[in-house]
């Protein structure tokens, strides 16, 4: 069956959003087929800004990183004129990759087949035997790296997008740009990514993971043993519950969403709110970062950058959760049951060395693939994806919690809500349907 | 060259730390380390990295080792509910010379795991840093470093390697 000829009728019914009845429903079908990432593959993966990197992984002329963007081998250079190049990765002779290393220095890259050489802008340099094409057969840039169509980098987050008439990268982000700029205005000399990626993958539909990392409500049933340890470590309590002062969530438009609080979390964060985990010796270097914040930003800016808890998505596949450590996370649906992700640690330039430590053992404590949490965020996508194998006979998720609250809480669903309302204007491609909300 | 430890005595420690593993007897094997033991995995692309200055997938110390083991066996541990079968290989065990207490071993690891109809293999090497104590070996550090370049199809590393 494919989603246009679907029981409810069209692609648009594939998800009931009924504000009268305070209903939100979305069809399992959008989990489970091939006919339904196609379409996300073209109206989606195409045409919006997608993360590439981060400015501090190619720090020096001849810099670059290789990685799959959007399902496509892409290059980020910095070229001899401190500009950032992305580039397809594919020779323009018969198509192979021109870089196999995940990251280093060069000034060209040469394609092992046939030994075509380019620089680090992409421009071609050479080839053996170049006598037997026509004078004019590399005209027009035909034989170079070709560039991709759009980058641009927002506070050091460097984004691409495969649609040459896309709008600004800041427009698209609407909302969710000052929340990268929170993160980004933690370290006083910018911010970078830490050595180490978390590659991994979850046999799931890649939407559940973007639900799941604004999804306050699984805090306290998914993650019950991540906070006894804390409670058996530090002494904390943590209510989950309905009435708790957990914060709040917020339609920042355009699909993107945030789940924030400020000051309310049992952890620590190392820029800057001391936990008791760390320990006394922590606690004057914790608030001494935290003064320092305060001081350079103001006492309102300066409280939400450094005692402020947020999860970030930003439509369609990056995360920054901005917690007990800050995470940057992508990934990308290789089948409509699994996806590919990457994660890597941001933290301040020139962090002190116990600092830097606490950050990376809280890092780990929580997130990724060996940590006390996401393992368990995994089994439950792992599970809701092999549940949506009785789709036939139940067909509905339901995302409906808070469509009758003004103030929508942590535990309630609007964060999703505003994920789906995009993903639906773009994947039937009806600009009139509505991105706000309850 | 001397070595207080023989390669034999190593094996066997290296094979009862197998066992306990694959038994689900956690918390004794949280017990095989030092007061002051740690525990480490790095990322599978920056192997050689240090746990403080890089992403790890796995930075105990002790207190969080023996958290691990003793979440593990929660019913409410899910991604280890139902339980994986594990089966821990080690071999081509090497004994190190000995710097003061501190007897350093390393070996090649296969940890093969079983859980809902999947099997996961996790191939890697281990250094491990022992330490004699008045009840035996005891583990200063295990650093076990997976050799492979990402981790897929694996996904996880909610097992103790």
């Amino acid at each position: 069956m494919t989603a246009l000829e679907h029981p409810s009728g069209s692609l648009a019914g594939l998800i009931i959003d009924d504000r009268q009845a305070a209903r939100f429903k979305v069809n399992r079908h959008v989990f489970a087929e091939e006919d339904i990432l196609a379409l996300e593959r073209e109206r989606i993966f195409s045409r919006c800004w997608l993360y590439l990197g981060h400015v501090s992984e190619v720090p020096a002329a001849g810099s670059f990183v290789a990685r799959r963007v959007g399902g496509r081998p892409l290059i980020l250079t910095r070229d001899r004129d401190g500009a950032l190049n992305a580039l397809y990765n594919t020779c323009p002779h018969r198509g192979a990759l021109v870089c196999r290393e995940r990251a280093g220095n060069r000034r060209a890259f040469q394609c092992g087949y046939h030994a075509w050489a380019f620089d680090e802008t992409g421009r071609f340099l050479g080839m053996p035997g170049r006598e037997a094409l026509p004078p004019n057969a590399g005209d027009g840039g035909q034989f170079d790296l070709v560039r991709v169509e759009r980058m641009e980098e927002f506070r050091g987050f460097v984004f691409v997008c495969f649609d040459r008439g896309a709008q600004p990268l800041v427009d698209y982000l609407a909302g969710a740009a000052e929340y990268l700029a929170y993160v980004a205005d933690q370290g006083e000399n910018g911010m970078e990514i830490v050595e180490g990626t978390q590659d991994y993958s979850i046999a799931a539909n890649w939407k559940l993971l973007q639900e799941n990392s604004v999804d306050g409500y699984h805090g306290q049933p998914t993650h019950v043993t991540y906070f006894d340890y804390l409670r058996s470590r530090d002494g904390t309590t943590t209510n989950f519950g309905g009435s708790g002062p957990m914060g709040w969530v917020k339609n920042l438009g355009n699909g993107h969403a945030v789940s924030e609080s400020i000051g309310l979390l049992p952890w620590g964060r190392p820029y800057a709110r001391w936990a008791p985990g760390w320990g006394e010796e922590a606690k004057p270097e914790v608030e001494e970062l935290n003064r320092r914040i305060m001081a350079r930003l103001g006492p309102e800016r300066g409280n939400v950058v450094a005692n402020g808890d947020r999860n970030l998505i930003v439509f369609p596949n990056l995360v920054v959760n901005d917690i007990m450590a800050t995470t940057v996370r992508t990934f990308y649906p290789v089948r409509p049951d699994y996806m590919e992700v990457s994660a890597w640690s941001l933290a301040p330039v020139g962090e002190s060395v116990p600092s830097r430590d606490r950050r990376m053992r809280n890092f780990v404590e929580f997130l990724g693939p060996a940590g006390f949490a996401s393992p368990d965020d995994v089994e439950m996508l792992e599970l809701c994806q092999r549940g949506y194998a009785n789709r036939a006979a139940a067909p509905w998720n339901d995302i409906s919690r808070g469509m009758l609250s003004n103030a929508p809480k942590k535990t309630d669903e609007l964060q999703m809500r505003t994920f789906w309302r995009r993903w639906r204007q773009l994947v039937t491609g009806d600009s009139s349907l509505e991105l706000a909300g309850p | 060259m001397t070595n207080p430890l023989a390669r034999s005595e190593a094996e066997d420690f290296l094979f009862k730390e197998a066992a306990l593993l694959d038994a689900w007897r956690l918390e004794e094997w949280a017990n095989l380390f030092t007061a002051d033991g740690e525990y480490l995995i790095p990322a599978t692309d920056a192997p050689d990295g240090a746990p403080g200055t890089s992403l790890y997938l796995v930075y105990d110390d002790r207190h969080r080792l023996g958290e691990r083991a003793k979440r593990l066996l929660k019913k409410t541990a899910h991604a280890e509910q139902p339980r994986s079968r594990t089966r821990h290989m080690s071999s081509n065990v090497m004994v190190a010379e000995a710097e003061g207490a501190v007897m350093p071993v390393f070996c090649n690891f296969v940890v093969f795991r079983s859980r809902m109809e999947k099997t996961d293999i996790y191939p890697g090497h281990a250094e491990y840093r022992l330490v004699r104590g008045s009840d035996g070996l005891r583990i200063r550090s295990k650093k076990a470093i997976l050799d492979i370049d990402v981790l897929r199809p694996q996904g996880k590393v909610s097992i103790i390697l």
